[in-house]
């Protein structure tokens, strides 16, 4: 089986032309363990960039490094520079929640908080101070750019539960959006939710694509080149001496030419069904 | 390979699939155990079941409105129970305040902000288990001990007797709040904190809200422990024949439990009777509190 990417998208030009995001020899560490070893990428401003791998090659794990989310997890260790306009991220001067307000994170279950629609969308908003001019514009607003203002508009007030998991993510998304951040992290948005409700995200990412930039993590490689502008293939080394397995970039490009014409043969033989 | 003499499945058989598998539900193993298990349950709830009738039976010929509204007296026929119900009151009310809102806070930081890493919390917190474990006449002492370290004459108040069972209802409260905190899912605080939200943000405005339901049952439950003891308090010196309403945290009181101990000890059988239906009252509180507390977690208990 061989996948062809589908958004065709002959105008990805051959290198971001604004970065926005940017790894330089980022490693992380849990503990003593070392996750992913020395990733240089780029991430360009308004694409969809998707990371894909095996398990355990470390994709999530540099998705939560880009917006300091592993901070949160006991003996994880960031090291190498990550860096937003230029600036990095993991300077001793940066308050991790400054960067999470600027870099938004959509997890692999849908997580609505236990309170109405309405709130969740309010939520971030609220605790972040901004002084909409008026929230319930705001909550239409925000509902209606992530394709969910017909679905619920009669419900607001209802708990978010009594949603369906695609319309949950979808909310989540639109939970994250409410913030303006200027990029969204997805770890596997999909992988939770049956085709229907996934084409509907996919959908919807590609209009967000205007005006967000996007990191998705993937496992379903079909995703991948039908969203992203931009793929990067990870993949497990083994330590000959230690055993230890740690994630490495393999291979960064064009969706097109990762899916087409890849360089490198570890690279082709996951894309075509061989390992992984 | 030498999988020839072997058969590993996968042959059809001809045996039939009727008969007893052995361990299984019905074999004689399984019914024993049963049997003993139900054995366990019915000695457990026979306990009970003698222990509510007998009392029932003791005391429902008293069980009538005197027993609310008079002051104790001499003379049984006159007595009531009405300054211990309003005492007891007094002194639950007072732990409710003076417990809650530190055990909460306690348990909020142990579970939300702790280094769990950290050697001291560590000891804090096996400690708390611990304090949870400790004889209620103990915290009696203690009370006494720093009442009296204090300079407090008078240790027969409302509030000496509501520090004495605060000690003893907290480590409760704080366990049954951290449980609760725990319940709640990790993707939470982190949709939370993703949004940018600070984590004292997230603790006070998605944790511990969502956490409500079982903090309460567990506060309840623990404050209708504090409403049976009567040791601490006997060992403050609380009054055991008041003939007024206590009317303030410094004002003299009795509770239930104190006033039955003390119509258990008198020789007249009529006390006995009244002792009886005295505890009625007392386990139909028990009893009420701990359905609220059934109630409230049925009610707002979410499944994540």
């Amino acid at each position: 089986m061989t996948i062809h990417a589908m958004n065709s998208n002959l105008s990805v030009p051959e290198q971001p032309a604004q970065r926005i995001l940017e790894c330089e020899k980022v490693n992380v560490f849990y503990g003593d363990y070392r996750a992913v070893t020395d990733v240089n990428m780029a991430f360009g401003q308004n694409e969809i960039t998707a990371l894909i791998g095996p398990s355990g090659c470390g994709k999530s794990t540099l998705l939560r490094s880009l917006n300091r989310m592993n901070d949160l997890i006991d003996g994880a260790r960031t090291e190498g520079l990550v860096t937003l306009h230029g600036e990095n991220l993991y300077d001793k001067e940066v308050d991790p929640i400054a960067v999470r307000r600027r870099i938004g994170m959509v997890f692999q279950k849908p997580n609505p908080f236990p309170k109405s629609i309405y709130d969740n969308i309010a939520y971030g908003p609220r605790v972040l101070g901004m002084k909409p001019s008026s929230m319930d514009d705001l909550v239409e607003e925000t509902l209606t750019r992530a394709a969910l203002w017909d679905e619920v508009k009669d419900k607001l007030k209802q708990s978010a539960f009594g949603l369906s998991g695609g319309q949950q993510q979808r909310l989540c998304i639109a939970r994250t959006i409410a913030v303006q951040p200027e990029i969204i992290l997805m770890d596997e948005p999909c992988s939770a939710l049956d085709p229907i409700a996934t084409s509907r995200i996919e959908d919807l990412m590609r209009e967000l694509r205007e005006d967000y930039t996007i990191v998705i993590v993937t496992h379903n490689m079909q995703q991948a080149a039908r969203v992203a502008d931009r793929t990067a293939f990870f993949t497990a080394l083994q330590d000959e001496t230690t055993g230890n397995r740690t994630g490495v970039l393999v291979e960064y490009d064009k969706t097109t030419k990762i899916f087409e014409d890849p360089s490198d043969q570890r690279t082709e033989d996951y894309i075509s069904g061989r390992f992984g | 390979m030498a999988f020839s003499n072997m058969s590993l499945g996968g042959q059809i058989q001809k045996a039939s699939l009727k008969g007893r598998v052995r361990g299984s539900e019905s074999s004689a193993k399984s019914i024993t155990f049963l049997i003993l298990l139900w054995l366990g349950l019915l000695i457990a709830f026979s306990v009970l079941l003698v222990l509510i009738v007998t009392t029932l039976l003791d005391g429902y010929t008293r069980l009538d409105a005197r027993i609310f509204t008079n002051y104790p007296s001499a003379n049984p026929e006159k007595a009531g129970l009405r300054p211990a119900i309003l005492g007891s009151l007094w002194v639950i009310g007072t732990v409710a305040v003076l417990t809650i809102p530190l055990g909460v806070a306690a348990a909020l930081h142990l579970e939300e902000f702790a280094n769990k890493h950290n050697r001291f919390n560590r000891f804090i917190e096996l400690n708390v288990q611990n304090l949870a474990a400790v004889p209620s006449i103990v915290y009696g002492l203690l009370a006494l001990g720093t009442l009296t370290l204090i300079g407090v004459k008078e240790k027969n108040i409302v509030l000496g007797g509501a520090v004495a069972l605060s000690m003893l209802v907290l480590p409760v409260i704080v366990i049954s709040t951290r449980e609760a905190l725990r319940a709640v899912p990790m993707e939470i605080r982190q949709g939370s904190l993703a949004l940018g939200a600070t984590p004292l943000q997230t603790a006070f405005r998605q944790t511990l809200p969502s956490a409500v339901p079982g903090i309460a049952t567990g506060s309840i439950l623990a404050l209708s422990r504090a409403l049976g003891e009567a040791a601490p308090l006997l060992v403050l010196g609380a009054l055991v024949f008041v003939r007024f309403d206590p009317n303030g945290l410094l004002s003299g009181y009795t509770t239930m439990p104190i006033q039955i101990f003390n119509w258990t000890s008198r020789p007249q059988p009529e006390f006995h009777v009244l002792a009886a239906a005295a505890s009625i009252v007392l386990l139909a509180i028990l009893i009420a509190m701990n359905a609220v507390a059934i109630i409230i977690r049925n009610r707002y208990q979410r499944r994540w």
